[in-house]
């Protein structure tokens, strides 16, 4: 099969593969028909997260068809559409008794390697560095999906790919984000970051009834996209953050800060600059900046939902104003199993269309060109979705008619 | 709960001894230093040397309490050693000098000679237990009742589903059982063991018998995790120093990382429980390029008999390849 893999720092390739095969009896095989890159593989193209091996197959945004099912999964069979969550979770454990999927005990083949790393191992994840399980992702034609008993949720038929396909991964994410902060009548909510997660952040935030949401980035697309969406925008190219904040809310405050940007965040060139070299030199592994703003912003006794990605070790972390303040952090990956159901209920209601945050839909053929359309923002890129029935021929650079944008 | 394991390796009497040693140090230490000139002339030494004496007093006294500060006092007691050998020269130029009583100076080095082959015994014991004495503890969290646990582990030929050493175990009857297990090189270990203690849905100790080839004891304990949230097992493996080819196999099986392994396997065991086989990734059949996966072994396979593909097969043969990438 075709598959999209890693070959080292801003290098994919699109190549045959074998084809996945049943391993374990909860296993299903599933024909992919939409998926997606997300934010957090710019960070594995970028080479932030360490045990990426040449040839590992990228990618854990996808839904399709199930083509084969273990002996042990009773609950799909062959034809059925799914929508396959990105964590890989086993449903018997106590993490999954406790609905805290992406903490699975059993699901991460390589933990022993993420206990090194972080003290203790959290869930498997497809297509993202062997620290997570080594598991193939599904930026390919077919994928093995693991516990398919568990994970994956058939969606109606009256729902197109691109209404359901965000169920695997950034609407569960973005609305993790928002519930994280206890959202009360009233509050205003602030977020950095108005990337495909982000988005979903405002909208869930606006779902679970916040008053007001702040919305902070500098790409003029993005916050157009989350002015759409309800909320309030401060570019932080053009404002300080913090005044900018502070002159919203009469100098409280917001209730609670989202962040939704991660390890790899931009910030004032002296900032960027600073955690640029500590970053280069290994002493941190992450750059915080978005975290420490937010912190700095939070009002009193409020709370800080970290959502966006980070991997490892930061420097000049704010503790004092956590402690000082009363502030509340809560973080995690996603726990999607959790949220899928309730969430395609939204969709299906006509609550939330997510279908709102594409704006590239290409070839999988084209994912070497996705991925750098969406590393550098060109072309006003917010979210691709490749299709890999689409036979694009990779060599794209002048085919314009490959892909569609929508604005 | 004590098991009837034979505890502590290197062996209780080397470090017995070596605790005797110390308590002669610091005795010896306490006489050069307090009252160097009975020293002297005891040992036959020109009584003009009771600022040496007082200096070796000051080392004696350094070793004894280096014996007492460790808990396996392999430097201490080498660092004794040096100092026999010190001591030994010293006596030596002694017996040159014009004063020297050469019968008490004799006698004194016949004394030093017998010290330092005990020395020397205890220091090689201490270091040998350390080279090939292999002991492991690990344990995990297993989302079941401490009764389905035992029951899992009391039948011994479910091991081999999660021990990744573990060719095959047969229940030979009245707690006794034949042990298969992988050596490097493709050579096969064998030894019978027999069940020491066996309270139900407590404790399992077993060891091999007199006669095997392989001197090994384990005992897994099941614990009532705290507000009824599943079972601790807890897991301790000793494999004695034994000579031979075999010996040096074992050896080589467990010596790296006794511990990952251990872990490993019971990671596997969790899986085994609570999930009902092993799960494996795309990286269990092609490696990580890191680190051997270390996917789990055989049993696996007849469990899914009859399935079109067989994961654990695989998984073998991934193992026996070495972990060859794609």
């Amino acid at each position: 099969m075709r598959a999209n893999c890693w070959y080292g720092k801003t290098t994919v390739e699109v190549g045959d593969v074998p084809d996945p095969q049943i391993l374990n009896q909860r296993d299903a095989i599933v024909k992919i028909s939409s998926t997606a890159i997300c934010g957090s593989d710019l960070h594995l193209y970028n080479g932030f997260i360490p045990t990426m091996q040449r040839g590992d197959i990228l990618g854990h945004e996808f839904m399709g068809e199930v083509v084969e099912v273990g002996r042990e999964v009773t609950n799909l069979k062959v034809g059925d559409r799914v929508v396959v969550p990105f964590p890989i979770a086993c449903g018997n454990c106590f993490f999954c008794k406790e609905q805290m999927f992406s903490l699975c005990e059993n699901s991460n083949p390589n933990a022993w390697m993420a206990e090194k790393m972080f003290g203790h191992a959290a869930s498997g994840i497809f297509g993202y560095s062997h620290l997570t399980g080594g598991y193939a992702g599904g930026q390919a034609e077919y994928a093995r999906v693991p516990f398919a008993d568990v994970g994956p949720i058939k969606v109606p038929a009256h729902l197109n790919d691109e209404q359901v396909l965000f169920l695997s991964d950034i609407f569960p994410t973005g609305y993790m984000g928002a519930e994280m902060c206890d959202i009360q009548p009233g509050d205003t909510i602030a977020i950095w970051g108005c990337g495909p997660v982000g988005q979903f952040s405002i909208r869930s935030a606006f779902l679970l009834g916040a008053e007001r949401v702040i919305a902070i980035d500098e790409v003029p697309e993005r916050l157009q996209m989350a002015e759409q969406g309800g909320a309030e925008t401060i570019d932080y190219s053009q404002q300080n953050v913090y005044e900018a904040l502070m002159d919203k809310t009469g100098g409280r405050g917001p209730d609670a800060c989202i962040d939704d940007v991660g390890m790899e965040a931009h910030a004032p060139w002296p900032i960027e600059a600073y955690d640029r070299v500590k970053q280069a030199m290994m002493l941190e592994t992450d750059r915080p900046h978005a975290l420490r703003e937010a912190i700095m912003c939070c009002r009193n006794g409020g709370t800080i939902s970290v959502i966006g990605v980070y991997g490892g070790f930061i420097d000049k972390f704010p503790i004092g104003s956590v402690m000082q303040r009363s502030l509340t952090i809560k973080t995690g990956q996603a726990h999607v199993q959790r949220y899928m159901r309730p969430l395609l209920q939204l969709i299906e209601n006509g609550d939330i269309d997510p279908s709102f945050v594409v704006t590239h839909r290409m070839s999988l053929e084209d994912a070497p060109r996705a991925y750098d359309i969406f590393k550098n923002k060109d072309d006003n890129c917010i979210k691709v979705v490749l299709k890999p029935d689409w036979k694009g021929n990779g060599d794209s650079a002048a085919k314009d008619d490959s892909y569609t944008v929508v604005h | 709960m004590s098991t009837n394991l034979r505890t502590g390796l290197p062996n209780t009497s080397a470090k017995r001894l070596a605790k005797g040693l110390g308590w002669f140090s610091v005795g010896l230490g306490l006489a050069e230093l307090l009252a160097p000139r009975a020293v002297a002339s005891i040992s036959g030494v020109s009584k003009e040397r009771t600022g040496l004496i007082r200096l070796y007093g000051l080392r004696e006294l350094a070793a004894g309490i280096m014996i007492f500060s460790q808990e396996k006092p392999v430097e201490g007691v080498w660092s004794r050693v040096a100092g026999d050998a010190l001591d030994l020269t010293s006596l030596g130029i002694a017996a040159t000098s014009p004063d020297a009583k050469l019968g008490r100076v004799a006698f004194a080095t016949a004394n030093v000679l017998a010290v330092t082959a005990l020395d020397v015994m205890c220091a090689m014991q201490l270091s040998n237990g350390n080279k090939h004495g292999i002991h492991a503890k690990g344990s995990c969290i297993v989302n079941a009742t401490p009764e389905e646990v035992y029951q899992f582990w009391r039948n011994f030929e479910n091991l081999p589903r999660f021990m990744r050493h573990v060719d095959s175990v047969t229940d030979l009857g009245d707690g006794r059982s034949n042990w298969k297990v992988k050596g490097p090189a493709g050579m096969e270990v064998e030894w019978d063991a027999m069940i020491v203690a066996d309270d139900p849905n407590e404790v399992i100790t077993w060891r091999t018998l007199e006669n095997a080839d392989v001197d090994h004891a384990g005992a897994v304990r099941f614990e009532r995790a705290a507000g009824g949230r599943g079972t601790i097992v807890k897991v301790n493996l000793e494999y004695m120093p034994v000579g031979g080819v075999i010996g040096a196999a074992v050896a080589k099986l467990f010596g790296e990382e006794p511990e990952q392994q251990l872990n490993d396997d019971l990671r596997r065991f969790k899986q085994m429980m609570e999930v009902g086989e092993v799960v494996v990734s795309d990286a269990t059949l092609f490696g990580t390029g890191y680190m051997d996966q270390r996917p789990a072994s055989p049993a696996a396979a007849q469990e899914l008999e009859g399935a079109e593909m067989l994961p654990s097969e695989t998984a073998t043969n991934y193992a026996s390849e070495g972990g060859t990438m794609r």
